[in-house]
Parts: C-alpha cells; sequence; structure tokens
C-alpha cells in the first residue's frame, strides 16, 4: 500500500532531515513514527502528501509514483491531521469537516449528510455541525480535526501528534477511540508521536527513527523482545521493558518444566498415591511418548472409581497452550476460564511443562518487587485482575 | 441659528449637491484604491522579498504634499473630476495594501499548512482560508484610507473637481467665515458617518466565529 525506496531528504543548508529510509507497509496497517525531536518524523510524513518534496529516492502508494501525481489530487486522496488541529476558525464544524468534500464538488445535502455520519463516529451530536471550534473543548476539536482527514474517506491517513497537546485522560480515551475507528474503518494511518506509551497502545507496527535514519521497524512486542540496540531500549525505558516483560515473555519462559504426570495405564489407586506423593489435586496425562492425553483429578477419581479402575478410562480431555504463546495471552485464559493450572504442549502436542496459577502469582511478584520497585504496579491494572 | 437657515435656503440645495459631489469622489477613489490594493497585496505575499520594496516606495509617495501629488497630476490629465479621482487613488492605496499584506501573513501557518495539506489550491486557500480569516484586518485598512480620503477630497476643489472644497476654498478667498463653516461642517459629519457605516459593515463581514471569537476572548 505504501512503500518508501531510499528516500533520503536534504533542506537548502545541506541538513539532512531523512537519509536512505526504505519501509512498506499494507493496507490497514497502524504505523507509528517515533524517535527523539529533530529526527525527521514530520519530514517523512510530509513527503508522502508533497508537502516535502524527497531529494531522493521514491514513495510509492498503491504502486503509483506519488512524485508522479499531481499534488493536489494527491493530498485530496489522502486524509492528513496537522499537529495544532488547524481547525478554521471561522468556518463551523459544519464547514471545517465537510470543507475536503466542497473542494472535492460534492453536492451541499450530500456533504451534510456525510458530516452527521461522521460525527455520529465520534459520539458527537448533530448539534455540534452549526458550532464554530471556540466553542469546542479541546478533546472535542481534536475529534473533529480527525473527522476532516476521514470525511473523503480517503484510505491513508497522516497525522503528526495529534493528541499531542491534550491532557492525559481526554488523550488515553481519544486513543481508545481511535483505535477502534481505525479496526473498524480500515484505514492505514501513518501516525507521528514522541510518546512511547501512545506508539505501544495504537501502533500495529513502529517504526522508530534517529537523525534522520531507521533504526527499528517491528511490532509492539517485538521491539519490547528484541530491542535493536541501546537506543532504541533507552528509549523505551528500563521501566517499560520491565513492566512489558510479562507481557512478551512466552509461556516457555516461565512454566513449570516437570509436571506430575501418569500414563493412562496405570490404575486409579496408584494415581491417588502419586497425588498425595507430590501434594497435588491432579494430575496430567500423557501417554509415552510424553502426548497428552487428558487429565484427571481427585473429583473425577472419587466419582468414578467404582465403574473403571484405569486412569485412561477416566481421564478428561484438557484446554492448553503451545509453548510460545505470550504470558500476556495465558493469563487472560487462565483467568477468563478459571482454570487452576494450564499445561503446555509444543507444537506436536508433546506435553512440555505448566504453568499454574502460582507461576503467575511469581511473575506478578517479580515484576512489582523482583526489580526496582516503582511504578509496575501498573500492569497489573492493565490485567484487570 | 437664523443664519444657518438663511444661508441653507439660499444654498440648499447647492450644498447638497456638492455633498453629493465630495462622497461621490471620495467612494469612487477608494473602490479603486480597494479594487487595486486587495490583489496587490495578496500578491505581494506570495513574493516577500519585493514586498518591502514596494510598499517601502509607496510610503514614500504617500509623504508627498497633497497639493504637490494634486498639481502633478493637472499637466498629465488636466483638471476635473478625473485628475482628482486619480490622485485620491493613490492616497488610498497604501493603507488597503498594507493592511491586505499585515491581515494575510498574519494567517496562522497551521491553518495554511492544513488547507495545503487537504489539497487547496493556490486560489482556494485564498478564497476559503487567507481572505476570510485576514477580512478584519482588510477592513480597517478600507476605513481608515475612506475616513482621510472624504477629509483629503476637500483639497481635489483646487483642481477643480467640486465638492464642499468649493466652500472652503470660497471662503477663504473672500474672508467668508460661513462659506467656511459651510464646507467644514458637512466633511466632518461625512466622515463621521462613513467610519460609522464601515465599522458597522466591518463587523459584519467579520466570519461569524471569529467575532464570537473575540467576545469571548
Ligand atoms: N524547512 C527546513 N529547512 C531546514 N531544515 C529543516 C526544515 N524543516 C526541518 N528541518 C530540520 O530537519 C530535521 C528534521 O525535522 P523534522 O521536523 O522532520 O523533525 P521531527 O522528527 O518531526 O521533530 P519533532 O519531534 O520535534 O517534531 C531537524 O533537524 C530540523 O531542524
Ligand atoms: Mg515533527
Amino acid at each position: 500500500m505504501l512503500k518508501f525506496e531510499h528516500v533520503s531528504k536534504v533542506y537548502k543548508g545541506g541538513k539532512r532531515a531523512v537519509s536512505d529510509l526504505s519501509l512498506e507497509f499494507e493496507k490497514g496497517e497502524f504505523i507509528c513514527f517515533i524517535g527523539p525531536s529533530g529526527c525527521g518524523k514530520t519530514t517523512t510524513m510530509k513527503m508522502i502528501n508533497r508537502l516535502i518534496e524527497p531529494s531522493e529516492g521514491s514513495i510509492y502508494i498503491n504502486g503509483v509514483d506519488v512524485l508522479k501525481k499531481d499534488p493536489v489530487q494527491l493530498r485530496r486522496e489522502i486524509g492528513y491531521v496537522i499537529q495544532q488541529i488547524g481547525l478554521f476558525p471561522h468556518m463551523t464544524i459544519y464547514e471545517n469537516i465537510s470543507l475536503v468534500l466542497k473542494l472535492l464538488k460534492w453536492p451541499e445535502e450530500k456533504r451534510r449528510a456525510r458530516a452527521k455520519e461522521l460525527l455520529t463516529l465520534v459520539d458527537m451530536t448533530a448539534d455540534y455541525l452549526g458550532k464554530y471550534p471556540h466553542e469546542l473543548s479541546g478533546g472535542q476539536q481534536q475529534r473533529v480535526g480527525v473527522l476532516r482527514a476521514l470525511a473523503a474517506d480517503q484510505p491513508l491517513i497522516l497525522m503528526d501528534e495529534p493528541f499531542g497537546a491534550l491532557d492525559p485522560i481526554t488523550r488515553d480515551s481519544l486513543q481508545e477511540e481511535f483505535k477502534k475507528l481505525q479496526k473498524k474503518l480500515n484505514k492505514t494511518i501513518v501516525f507521528v508521536t514522541h510518546d512511547m506509551d501512545e506508539a505501544l497502545k495504537l501502533g500495529d507496527r513502529i517504526v522508530i527513527m534517529r537523525d534522520g535514519q531507521l533504526v527499528q521497524c517491528d511490532t509492539p512486542d517485538d521491539i519490547l523482545r528484541n530491542p535493536a540496540d541501546e537506543f532504541v531500549e533507552e528509549f523505551i525505558g528500563k521501566d517499560r521493558l520491565v513492566q512489558a516483560r510479562p507481557n512478551i515473555q512466552t509461556v516457555e519462559q516461565i512454566m513449570n518444566p516437570h509436571p506430575v504426570t501418569i500414563t493412562g495405564d496405570r490404575s486409579l489407586s496408584e494415581a491417588i498415591q502419586l497425588m498425595k506423593q507430590h501434594r497435588v489435586d491432579s494430575l496430567l496425562v500423557v501417554d509415552e511418548q510424553n502426548l497428552l492425553k487428558g487429565y484427571i483429578d481427585v473429583e473425577i477419581i472419587d466419582q468414578k472409581r467404582k465403574k473403571a479402575s484405569l486412569v485412561k478410562d477416566v481421564l478428561e480431555s484438557e484446554f492448553t497452550v503451545e509453548k510460545d504463546t505470550l504470558v500476556r495471552d495465558t493469563i487472560r485464559k487462565i483467568l477468563k476460564k478459571g482454570m487452576k493450572y494450564v499445561p503446555v504442549v509444543d507444537h506436536d502436542q508433546h506435553l512440555v511443562g505448566i504453568v499454574t496459577r502460582a507461576s503467575l502469582v511469581d511473575i506478578v511478584y517479580d515484576s512489582i518487587w523482583g526489580e526496582e520497585q516503582q511504578g509496575e504496579m501498573t500492569w497489573l491494572q492493565s490485567y484487570n485482575f | 441659528m437664523a443664519t444657518v437657515l438663511q444661508f441653507l435656503s439660499t444654498y440648499g440645495n447647492e450644498l447638497l449637491l456638492k455633498t453629493w459631489e465630495h462622497l461621490l469622489i471620495s467612494i469612487i477613489a477608494s473602490l479603486l484604491g480597494i479594487l487595486v490594493a486587495v490583489p496587490l497585496g495578496i500578491a505581494l505575499t506570495r513574493f516577500p522579498k519585493g514586498a518591502g520594496t514596494v510598499m517601502g516606495t509607496l510610503g514614500i509617495i504617500q509623504t508627498f504634499p497633497s497639493f504637490a501629488i494634486l498639481a502633478f497630476f493637472i499637466p498629465i490629465v488636466g483638471v476635473g473630476k478625473i485628475p482628482a479621482i486619480i490622485a485620491l487613488f493613490f492616497y488610498s492605496v497604501l493603507p488597503i495594501l498594507r493592511n491586505t499584506y499585515i491581515g494575510v501573513t498574519g494567517v496562522k501557518r497551521s491553518l495554511l499548512e492544513a488547507g495545503r495539506g487537504m489539497g487547496m489550491t493556490g486560489w482556494e486557500r485564498i478564497r476559503y482560508v487567507e481572505v476570510p480569516l485576514a477580512i478584519p484586518v482588510i477592513m480597517a485598512g478600507i476605513r481608515l484610507s475612506t475616513v482621510y480620503l472624504i477629509g483629503w477630497a476637500t483639497l481635489a476643489a483646487y483642481i477643480g473637481a467640486g465638492g464642499l472644497g468649493d466652500y472652503i476654498f470660497s471662503g477663504l478667498n473672500l474672508f467668508q467665515a460661513k462659506f467656511i463653516i459651510a464646507g467644514a461642517v458637512p466633511v466632518t459629519i461625512l466622515a463621521l458617518l462613513t467610519d460609522l457605516l464601515l465599522g458597522r459593515i466591518e463587523t459584519w463581514v467579520t466570519p461569524k466565529g471569529m467575532r464570537k471569537m473575540k467576545e469571548a476572548a
């Protein structure tokens, strides 16, 4: 959908703001550009709609070189939200939202209908159509700024720190709202920010830049898991790396690799012996190849021991996770299903370990008291325990 | 009071005619000034390097004594209404030009970029963004220059353009205070009324969103 090929920008006076950037993005991707001030994020973004012309290289949208298109035409096909919102103070909300449509010569009734429809996307009523920007709160203005960029249903939207000027609470809710909106509308979005939390929260992929150069372009999880270098690590921040660990660790890294198991050909009394010995109330049932068959627990044995005598006759099948699943997702499953533990298997259903509620408590404990002691309570909340 | 009434009964019709003449000269000169200065002012904003020179030159011309300019036009276009209007037109240009330039350059860069980014052509930006936002400042220039012109138009009588200046010059020549007053009072009233009217128009053409913004501020 969007492709950068060896793109560089050298400003008059010799400042090399972007150098040799090559990137490719899919339709529907939410891409966050992030980096220290002056690293060339805005420059990169503005080269897409030719507010700035690249010095070298080419940018393609759906395979078409943007330099081959008429700039005015090109810009009408791309939504653009500038850093300072930039609503026109002399126009009503309706006029602001529908301005692009006016430029595209849509008839008045269609413009009005579209403006109303757009307002509902952000839970604003049609009453706002006749108001002027200064009569709206900052958050509402920002919403309208976004709507203006969505008006002509452009498939690609550029946003330069759109939520930068908002207070943290408004900002948070707007981010959430916007992410949902993007999923729903399936837009490709290029989003510039200098806030790592924002990038991690919104981005499908994050492009980290420094001094005009690409440092890393990856999914948030990959960036947290494998920061490309010290710069990235520092940029993410140690706090966040610690906090993020449960998010990016795999089950394999935290599981207990020695679950108590039993094979199906043993008798139920042997099973009870084993439970007593290990002080557990359930056993994982495997075959000779260590393939997971199911589980038995005290309750099952209690109910069935009159009718059967072998483990394989009473075992129940089991919900499992694969060893490279993220801990984050596992926690959710365990909590949602109210399970006490989950067996961990490899891709061929061989049992390799077990994650119990107790081991989850350990990670939580670790990330709160294990490392430094500040800030880490936050991730607890983010799971809504 | 009796003298005023007597004067009016003798010169009343003539006074109305002269006032009308006066107003006409001023308004035509002012309209011409708007027609030239507003587009020129906008054009200058596209060439900020040349803008300084143009405005400097006009500023110098403006400092020439009015009489000198009027006299300067006599050999070129003769005497009468036309030369007077031309001379007055020159005077009207600078305030309008300067205000247009200041108004348009004062439009926030972010708004221009928003316009450009959404795909406005140069014309569309002028029409939808720059002019509407600069209108209050441009109007203030027009108001100022028109009120000045009404005063200066008095001098136009000197080159035979007519208007209320006729009374003042006769009065001066004949040492007749009543003629001077008969000229000066209507000029002042005219100027005040014009100022009032243009003030109204100024509010009226200021986009609603900005009017309210001012009230809120
Ligand atoms: N018009 C220009 N002429 C010359 N240099 C420029 C111009 N615009 C930007 N630069 C320089 O290019 C570099 C990149 O600027 P850019 O605006 O892309 O940074 P940014 O990453 O968006 O920074 P910020 O986070 O502060 O917005 C900076 O060093 C800046 O000073
Ligand atoms: Mg920037």
